[in-house]
């Protein structure tokens, strides 16, 4: 008997539930993983980020840097961004902490994202896991403004301009962004002192307590519900099959969590990471050309920069300024088209049954297509963002690119969206055995999942 | 001019095969540069020969453009094709020297077309005949104002902290902070990597096509010094924290996200995810 | 002695497991589990990579003591995790008992509990449903959200949207670099741009800095109200883009006229370009409203003075300002 389950089980009558924990199901299938990175991620986020906090001084009191980085001798700096010099130049593994908190940032978020997409795809977010799927969704908004507060706290120059346009965008939007704008900032752009703090607070504690609460109830959501499982034999509706928590499951899990680890860490050692001693200090009055935002905001300086120049005016009086298309309204509807997405299929089809059984994205063609549809819109817009590299590296002219990617946006989406059902379609037709659609059952199949 | 140095100029960049050229012909005028800057240096004293055979020159490959003498052509006449002769360009008669080989040096004159947009490229003529045609059209102007001489640049002596400071103040706006280039509306602001110490300080003087020029009151010869020692170390700039991957920020960064870490975790999960003995079917 | 004291123990052993097979009185432990594959190689292979692993992190330990950089620092670490990783995948697929298991899900309503909820909560709420109970409790919540919101408005100046229209500039306040030294007109050359800010006032406001811009006289093209604004054709914009407020360095001025486009001043975050000999006007790009201008003069020392504030509201658009 091992002591630890006697004591557990005397003072709280615990062994049933233990067994049944180590006897929980994990169904075999890759994609189901994809949330665990994201959830490793921010294991390696939490601990490479308290290290970071024992360094780093978040104060716009100004100082004359004369640390060991020769170039920036003599210049006048915020204490915050001397402090994140000082953290990689004269603190031993510093660097790398640093390094590998934003590398994991960047991995987070690449994970929830595909993460996202197998839940969409294989209809994962129907009853009863939709309360699920709308606490991930509510997990990447959080993160994604996690991440952007994260690296605008060091006040180098590129970290400066994103949040004058995370300023423009929360003055544009309409009746309250003057006062949103200076209730944030403490005053006009750049603020109060206390502006930083109330950054700091936020990146430090409060989100990601947040974070770490919904990532709480998520998990707590998924092991009341099981995983789902994809349609194979002795797989139904009201079983699950799979490799049992304890051991195999377990030893995985943590080779997976290792795994995460050493990736983010080769990245933090081998590949430069916001190099902000090259960037230099940020002043109000200075910008850089080629200024970007990390990858998962790319989609927003994107839609800043696509939307044609106007403000929605009466007369000479401004209504609706222009950032708020791209900034606000745009990522605004992409997160509540996701957040209504269950709603607005269990609405078309009729279908409020509970499902535990996976589609492959084929056997839902109308959904593949529509979630082909949108990432292909969101995915134009992102690389938009990056038009002006390309411009520099590849000679293809700004002012072209922009009209061919709005071009796109119009076309690329419905060519994507038709595409995608045919395709599916086509899979469903071609099948040797082919599996039952949405109700199991081939006579009840509506006709365009029928082809 | 030597027929090579035409072909590689004409050569179209887009194509492997122009790049090649280009990159060759770059690498031969770097050569040309380097030993011919050796025997004779720039700004030294220029004989009647030199400015004999520069009129010559000018006379064939800037005449249809800058005027006979330098009064530079106002309107734009129609598209010039091969052997024609009417362009538009303006006077040179207040250039300095150091405007002139900044031009001439890095390949951005001669136009084929008044209207294109002059690129770096292999020069069209060799020192020799650079510094000619520098001498030359210095003559143009003479009566105007005294000669003066090609600016000389000490890297060595400025502080890269200074440099720093200038470059990202008057710089940073157009060629990037670390000096990758840029877009500027309707062109580009070039990467700096293959600007010389000479041209640096040419251009900053000159502000040639669409860029602004910065006086000695502004930027004085100490401070270009600076500059231009700033400019060199964004060449092979501190990289504390492994590959550099471009320092140009977040896009490659994301690249690496997706292109590395994503797909060797899947990777990993795809060995996780398929119990042993048990394949796919 | 130890020997036949180990004989006697395989003797007892042995009749235990006789007795057991024979239906004795004790039965043989039933595993709850398959037993684990036997793979010798596998073990092996994990001890080998847990080794490799203890390696690489005193590895990080040396490499830390020794000061040897970021990239020794990072590697060894990964090393460490992904050797630790190999060996918890091995194990976990070679190692250990390999499985499939199926659980029933069942039924997850229970009708008649429902029912009893709803019961439960209706009966026991009788005396608290009343209306002017539940009017009054609304009152009193919407009041205490309200007080306990209350003080978020402490966080900034509140329906004071002036702050946002006002700047330091005022007519003879001079213009300084970003030294803090006055800036002399003569010593601008045509085709040159530099960052100026009010003398006097913090340069870190957004309203604060200029880009102050030489184009030849005959280039302008202000509208008629702003002739005298830009005297020897100096100008001064706002630096701060009135699209998404980074700031506007970024000033291109055509060599030959004819050929190239007229000088424009463009923002490099989004590419916003502004017309900047006629008036601030937006040519192209996502800015909604022109870039506002402060009037020049030069004062009798010959140094670049502001004649007036800006034209318009400095810095990003909001709901309410005035176009132009």
């Amino acid at each position: 008997m091992i002591p630890g389950v006697k004591g557990v089980d005397e003072r709280y009558g615990a062994a049933p539930f233990l067994t049944k924990t180590l006897r929980y199901v994990f169904p075999d299938h890759w994609s189901f993983l994809l949330g665990e990175i994201a959830l490793y991620s921010f294991v390696v986020l939490v601990g490479t980020g308290i290290y970071l906090t024992l360094f780093f001084e978040p104060s716009l009191a100004e100082t004359t840097y004369r640390g060991s980085y020769a170039p920036l001798h003599g210049f006048e700096m915020t204490e915050a961004y001397a402090s994140a010099l000082k953290l990689s130049f004269d603190v031993d593994a510093g660097l790398l902490m640093r390094q590998v908190h934003h590398w994991a940032a960047n991995v987070f978020v690449v994970a929830i994202v595909l993460h996202l997409l197998r839940i969409f795809f294989t209809g994962a977010f129907r009853k009863p896991r939709d309360i699920t799927y709308y606490v991930g969704l509510t997990l990447l908004m959080v993160a994604l403004l996690e991440g952007f507060i994260g690296y605008s706290l060091l006040d180098d120059l590129l970290s400066g301009m994103g949040l004058a346009i995370a300023y423009g965008v929360a003055e544009s939007v309409p009746v309250i962004g003057a006062n949103l704008a200076l209730l944030l900032w403490g005053g006009e752009y750049p603020g109060a002192d206390a502006f930083i703090s109330r950054l700091y607070i936020a990146h430090v504690l409060l989100l990601p307590v947040l974070i770490g609460t919904l990532i709480a109830i998520h998990l707590l959501l998924v092991s009341l519900t099981k995983h789902g499982q994809f349609r194979e034999r002795g797989k139904t509706e009201r079983n699950v099959t799979g490799t049992p928590m304890w051991p195999a499951y377990a030893l995985r899990s943590i080779g997976l969590g290792l795994a995460v680890a050493a990736a983010i860490f080769a990245l933090g050692g081998l590949i430069q990471i916001n190099p902000i001693w090259l960037w230099g200090p940020f002043e109000t009055g200075l910008s850089t050309n080629g200024a970007q935002p990390d990858w998962y905001m790319g989609w927003l300086i994107g839609a800043l920069r696509l939307v044609p120049g106007f403000d929605v005016t009466i007369g000479d009086y401004t209504l609706i300024p222009n950032p708020f298309w791209g900034g606000v309204l745009f990522p605004g509807l992409v997160f509540a088209f996701l957040y209504a997405y269950p709603w607005l299929e269990r609405r078309l089809r009729g279908d409020r049954d509970r499902h535990h059984l996976l589609d492959r994205p084929r056997d839902a063609p109308v959904r593949t297509a529509t979630g082909m549809a949108l990432l292909s819109l969101i995915a134009l817009v992102l690389f938009f963002g990056a038009a002006d590299r390309l411009y520099v590296q590849s000679g293809l002219p700004y002012d072209s690119q922009l009209w061919i990617f709005r071009g796109l946006l119009v076309v690329l989406p419905i060519a994507v969206f038709l595409l995608t059902r045919k395709v599916c379609l086509e899979l469903r037709a071609n099948e040797l055995r082919p599996v039952l659609g949405e109700t199991g059952d081939p006579s009840t199949r509506k006709p365009e999942e029928a082809g | 001019m030597p027929e090579y140095v035409r072909m590689l100029t004409s050569a179209s960049p887009r194509s492997f095969g122009g790049r090649v050229a280009v990159a060759l012909g770059l690498l031969l005028a770097a050569v040309l540069l380097v030993a011919g800057s050796s025997e004779a240096p720039a700004g030294a004293q220029v004989s009647a020969d030199d400015r004999e055979s520069g009129a010559a020159l000018y006379a064939s490959g800037c005449q249809s453009c800058h005027g006979v003498s330098g009064e530079g052509v106002s309107g734009v006449g129609p598209r010039i094709g091969s052997g024609a002769t009417q362009g538009a360009g303006p006077p040179l008669l207040d250039v300095t020297p150091g405007t002139v080989h900044f031009y001439l040096s890095t390949g951005y004159m001669p136009l084929d077309d008044p209207r294109d947009v002059p690129k770096r490229s292999a020069p069209a003529y060799d020192p020799e005949e650079i510094e000619a045609l520098v001498a030359y059209v210095a003559s143009l102007g003479a009566d105007r104002q005294p000669a003066e001489k090609l600016p000389t640049v000490d890297p060595e002596s400025g502080s890269l902290s200074e440099g720093q400071e200038i470059f990202t103040e008057s710089c940073a706006g157009c060629h990037q902070v670390v000096a990758e280039g840029g877009v500027i509306g309707e062109g580009v602001a070039p990467e700096l990597r293959a600007a010389t110490d000479q041209q640096i300080a040419e251009a900053v003087r000159a502000g040639p096509y669409l860029m602004p020029r910065f006086s000695e009151h502004q930027i004085d010869d100490d401070e270009l010094d600076s500059l231009v020692a700033y400019v060199n170390y964004t060449q092979d700039p501190r990289d504390e924290g492994g590959w550099g991957i471009g320092h140009i920020g977040p896009i490659p960064e994301g690249l690496a996200a997706w292109l590395v870490a994503a797909i060797a975790l899947v990777g990993v999960a795809r060995l996780i995810g398929r119990r042993t003995g048990k394949e796919d079917s | 002695m130890s020997v036949l004291r180990a004989a006697w123990r395989w003797i007892v052993a042995f009749g235990a497991l006789l007795i057991g097979r024979s239906g004795g009185r004790r039965p043989a432990r039933v595993r709850t589990i398959p037993p684990p594959p036997e793979s010798p190689a596998g073990t092996r292979a994990v001890i080998a990579l847990l080794l490799l692993a203890a390696l690489a992190f005193a590895g990080f330990g040396a490499g830390y003591l020794l000061d040897l950089g970021n990239t020794f620092l990072g590697c060894s670490l990964a090393l460490g995790f992904g050797f630790a990783a190999a060996a918890a995948i091995t194990a976990g697929k070679l190692i250990v008992p390999q499985e499939e298991i199926e659980e029933e899900l069942g039924s997850h309503e229970h009708v008649d509990a429902r029912a009893e909820v709803t019961a439960m909560v209706r009966e026991g709420g009788e005396g608290m449903t009343r209306r002017g109970v539940i009017v009054a409790a609304g009152c009193a919540g919407c009041a205490a959200a309200a007080a306990l919101a209350l003080p978020a408005a402490s966080l900034g100046p509140l329906l004071d949207e002036n702050i946002l229209r006002r700047s330091p500039w005022r007519s003879g306040r001079r213009l300084v670099d970003s030294k803090g030294e006055p800036i002399a007109a003569d010593e601008i050359v045509v085709g040159t741009f530099l960052s100026a800010f009010p003398e006097g006032a913090d340069p870190e406001r957004l309203d604060s800095p200029v880009i102050v811009a030489r184009v030849r006289p005959e280039e302008l093209r202000l509208p008629p109200e702003r002739s005298g604004w830009a005297p020897e054709g100096l100008l001064a914009y706002s630096k701060i883009c009135t699209h998404a407020a980074c700031a506007i360095s970024l000033f291109d001025y055509p060599t030959f006229p004819p050929t190239q486009p007229a000088p424009r001043l463009v923002c490099p975050c989004h590419y916003s370009v502004f017309d900047a000999v006629g008036g601030g006007d937006v040519l192209a790009g996502p800015a909604g409203r022109p870039l506002p201008q402060l009037p020049l003069r030069i004062d009798a020392a010959g140094l670049l003075v502001a004649a007036g504030g800006y034209s318009g509201p400095p810095g990003p658009s909001w709901d309410g300002v005035r176009q132009s």
